[in-house]
């Protein structure tokens, strides 16, 4: 029998999965920033700058959740930044005309959802790169947010304070707002979607191999363009999310916010080439961006752009170690 | 073994791309319980029969049966799901997902929409378990060998009670060792029933594994055959089409007197040079003015054999020097440097640019050689381009047209231009004389002639035996991408000869037939 020497085929046994790698360097890395910060200030430790992190952080967290989904399939969408920002603008100058909050909710949702749709069929049938059709897209969402205004509304609505304003918390006083508990319950779906349904290991096969998943018989078509569609919604929730946390739209939020998103789902251990990563890994990702924040206004003496330069030193470090394991995974 | 009722058959399929007939009343059947093997030589119609059966191409005439009834698939999935699979040459699956998910996607088990992971890696285990692989089905394909692979692809085809299995040359990139993994399976697959269409060009695979051949040649239908029923050498004969006797009668040409060599060193030393899943390891002299011809079949290595002596592949094996004592050759800029020219086979993707001028083609790779910075005076260029396009005859000898809008021959001329303009001591020319007219093959030859007797040396391939023996002094054989026999073309080599030894591996002259 010489199934002994097939099994030997595998080239190496590791200890731990290879593809777990890249999630857990950024684990470890998020709680070494968090050590740092519980022992140089004393008020770290306390809860609420955890809660805050998810609280400032929570519409980011949405957006780069749909992020996820289009770079799991080797694709980029830079249009999410601007649909926010068109979102939170529709929402708010529709609300401003007195349209009832529930008709407004809707309308919002839907928008980021259509132009995604629409621009998953440009890259699909038209076969052009994702880049190019989403850059389309970023400029149109933009363009929107100023044509609907030029200047910020703000968002005086009932329901949008209320829900800007709701604490939920512990007798201790610490709270999280209604923002962080839909971006759990997005956090939480989308996992199960990605870990547990025929469209979710659509989305691996595609990433993996787009050809070898049309020849095994894989609806490629319907998968592309339902990411971009997940990413056009998740953007939507996150432009509403954003609009709770300012209670205003403004045509000039949330610029260059795609590349925050990206540099997240990319440290959260996403290959960019698609295949490979996770959604917690996306939810360590946006934290370690919040927690770098965080230790940069805590210091204080330090200028805000020192976030950017520590951001990309990360990202630069992860898509070497992605890279380093890309090659010995090939 | 073989059932009294054929699975399948195809009966008269016709298939015609634009300007080519693909396929023209071909029948084909398919036994239960058989490996049958499908042989010819490349475009003698292999993969557009099992795209046809497949559903990739509709077909022009011609009807297909499936256990009696008439089909036509609609594409590859529905063909599988009719019990149709097929396993192509590359592995088309997707190695960053799990061996279970490989096996499974698509169909995996579900409770409420939701996978069952448990579920999926048992079943995968015991799919695999039936193939003798012992593999830890939660580990990402890409973890495992090609040949592991291959048959995880396997695993994958006959999970869907697949009653006819194609494997499309499976086994082009395996070792020897994995080969026999994947006869074993083969076999056991075979004696359970299913029916099991093999793609290959190894000869002796085929006759390792198939019960019966199929051959084509040129889109038609050669015949069917059991394997101990046709020799290896009349397979061979069938798949190039030329009865041996008729060959030997059309070598009346003068024979090329053997240069000797013998005390003098040569300019090429190929040592033990080898790449694996291209060429095994193979030695290769060649002097100054001499012609060595590469026969084989399509797809014995040849072309690898030429890349791999220009540099164009790395060699995992081995070296080749020019000039003993110089470095070795490792990539194409540094055999340019050492006077090595390679006119390629497939000259409209490696060759010719067709947006560049006549003058702009030829110049190209001597301005390689000197280096971009120092560019050629026009004056030197046009002096030049005048000259080969003079000596080679090419029409319209205008050097300032578009080379797309020359004739084939007068591209072929323009390519070999461009290296003799480099004035290469060796020169290397994969299939300098295919799909170009009579008259252009003629000059073309005679210029190999010249070029040698000028002191020249020329590696020259071409799947035309007769063109092979008239021009080289010596011929190296290949087989099954290895180098078989180096013979001296004196008066006893004949096309005969060449085909026995491509078909047997040895120079042995008798060989039963």
């Amino acid at each position: 029998m010489s199934s002994t020497s097939l099994t030997t085929g595998r080239s190496w046994r590791p200890s731990l999965p290879r593809r777990h790698v890249p999630v857990l360097a950024t684990l470890a890395l998020l709680l070494v920033m968090y050590g740092i910060g519980v022992s140089q200030y004393r008020a770290f430790s306390n809860i609420q700058v955890v809660f805050n992190v998810f609280i400032d952080n929570g519409f980011l967290l949405v957006v780069a959740v749909g992020m996820t989904f289009v770079i799991l399939t080797g694709g980029i969408d830079l249009s999410v930044g601007s649909v926010v920002a068109m979102t939170a603008m529709v929402s708010a100058s529709l609300l401003r005309d007195g349209l009832p909050a529930a008709l407004v909710l809707v309308i919002a949702l839907l928008i980021g959802p259509t132009l995604g749709f629409l621009m998953g069929c440009a890259i699909h049938f038209f076969e052009i790169q994702p880049f190019i059709v989403t850059l389309a897209g970023m400029f149109f969402a933009r363009g929107m947010c100023t044509f609907i205004s030029d200047s910020s509304i703000s968002i005086t609505d009932g329901f949008w304070t209320s829900m800007s304003q709701q604490r939920i918390g512990d007798p201790a006083g610490n709270f999280v707002s209604i923002s962080v508990l839909i971006a759990f319950a997005v956090v939480l779906i989308a996992a199960y979607v990605l870990a547990y349904t025929r469209f979710g290991r659509n989305v691996y096969a595609v990433g993996g191999n787009a050809q070898s998943a049309l020849l095994m018989g894989l609806p490629v078509a319907r998968t592309r363009i339902a990411v971009y569609t997940i990413s056009g919604l998740c953007s939507a929730i996150g432009g509403i999310l954003l609009s709770f946390y300012t209670l205003s739209g403004a045509p000039l939020i949330a610029v260059g916010m795609e590349l925050d998103v990206i540099a997240a789902v990319v440290i959260g251990g996403t290959v960019l080439t698609g295949g490979s990563g996770y959604v917690f890994g996306t939810v360590l990702g946006v934290l370690v961006l919040g927690v770098i924040q965080t230790l940069i206004t805590f210091d204080g003496s330090l200028n805000s752009w020192w976030t950017k330069i520590v951001i990309g030193g990360l990202l630069f470090a992860f898509i070497l170690l992605q890279r380093l394991i890309g090659i010995r995974f090939k | 073994m073989t059932g009294n009722r054929p699975v399948l058959t195809m009966t008269g399929i016709s298939k015609t791309f634009p300007g080519v007939r693909a396929l023209h009343d071909v029948d084909f059947r398919l036994f239960p319980g058989e490996v049958h093997a499908l042989m010819g030589e490349n475009g003698a119609g292999k993969s557009t029969l099992i795209k046809v059966l497949t559903g990739v191409y509709g077909t022009d005439a011609g009807v297909i049966t499936l256990d009696g009834e008439q089909v036509s698939f609609s594409g590859p999935m529905q063909a599988a799901a009719a019990g149709v699979s097929t396993v192509y040459q590359e592995v088309n699956l997707c190695t960053n997902l799990s061996v279970a998910e490989n096996v499974f996607i698509g169909r995996e088990p579900r409770r409420l929409g939701a996978v069952r992971w448990g579920e999926m890696r048992r079943r995968a285990r015991d799919l695999l378990a039936r193939l003798d692989l012992d593999l830890d089905v939660s580990a990402p394909l890409g973890t495992y060998s090609l040949a592991v692979q291959q048959m995880v692809a396997i695993a994958r085809a006959i999970d869907v009670q697949a009653r006819v299995l194609i494997l499309d040359e499976p086994t082009s990139s395996l070792d020897a060792g994995e080969v026999a993994q994947l006869f074993r399976i083969m076999r056991q697959l075979r004696d359970e029933g299913i029916a099991i269409l093999f793609v290959t060009h190894f000869l002796d695979q085929v006759y390792g594994i198939a019960d019966r051949i199929t051959v084509l040649r040129n889109g038609t239908l050669v015949g069917e055959y059991r394997t101990e029923e046709l020799p290896q050498f009349s397979l061979v004969e069938k798949m190039i089409g030329q009865e041996l006797d008729v060959l030997e009668r059309l070598d009346e040409q003068q024979k090329r007197a053997t240069v000797d060599t013998a005390d003098e060193a040569p300019l090429v030393d190929a040592d033990g040079l080898g790449r694996r899943g291209a060429v095994a390891p193979f030695s290769l002299r060649i002097h100054a003015g001499e012609v060595v011809g590469l026969a084989g079949l399509l797809g014995s290595g040849r072309t690898e054999v030429a890349r791999l002596i220009f540099g164009a592949d790395r060699a995992d094996h081995g070296q080749v020097r020019l000039d003993a004592g110089r470095a070795p050759v490792r990539n194409p800029i540094q055999a340019i440097g050492q006077g090595v020219g390679f006119c390629s086979e497939n000259r409209r993707a490696e060759g010719i640019v067709p947006e560049l001028t006549v003058r702009e083609n030829m110049i190209l790779a001597m301005q390689a050689a000197r280096g971009w910075l120092r560019p050629i005076p026009r004056r030197r260029q046009d002096e030049l381009v005048r000259r080969y396009v003079e000596a080679l005859s090419i029409r319209p000898a205008n050097p300032e047209l578009p080379v797309r809008n020359l004739s084939g021959g007068n591209q072929q001329k323009v390519l070999l231009a461009r290296w003799l303009i480099t004035e290469p001591r060796l020169l290397i020319l994969d299939e300098p004389t295919r799909g170009i007219d009579v008259g252009a093959k003629a000059e073309i030859q005679k210029l190999v002639v010249q070029l040698s007797d000028g002191g020249m040396a020329v590696l020259f391939i071409s799947a035309e035996l007769e063109e092979v023996l008239r021009l080289s002094h010596r011929v190296a054989v290949m087989r099954d991408r290895e180098m078989v026999a180096q013979l001296d073309n004196d008066d006893t080599l004949d096309a005969d000869r060449v085909m026995r030894t491509i078909a047997s591996g040895t120079t042995r002259k008798e060989v039963t037939r």
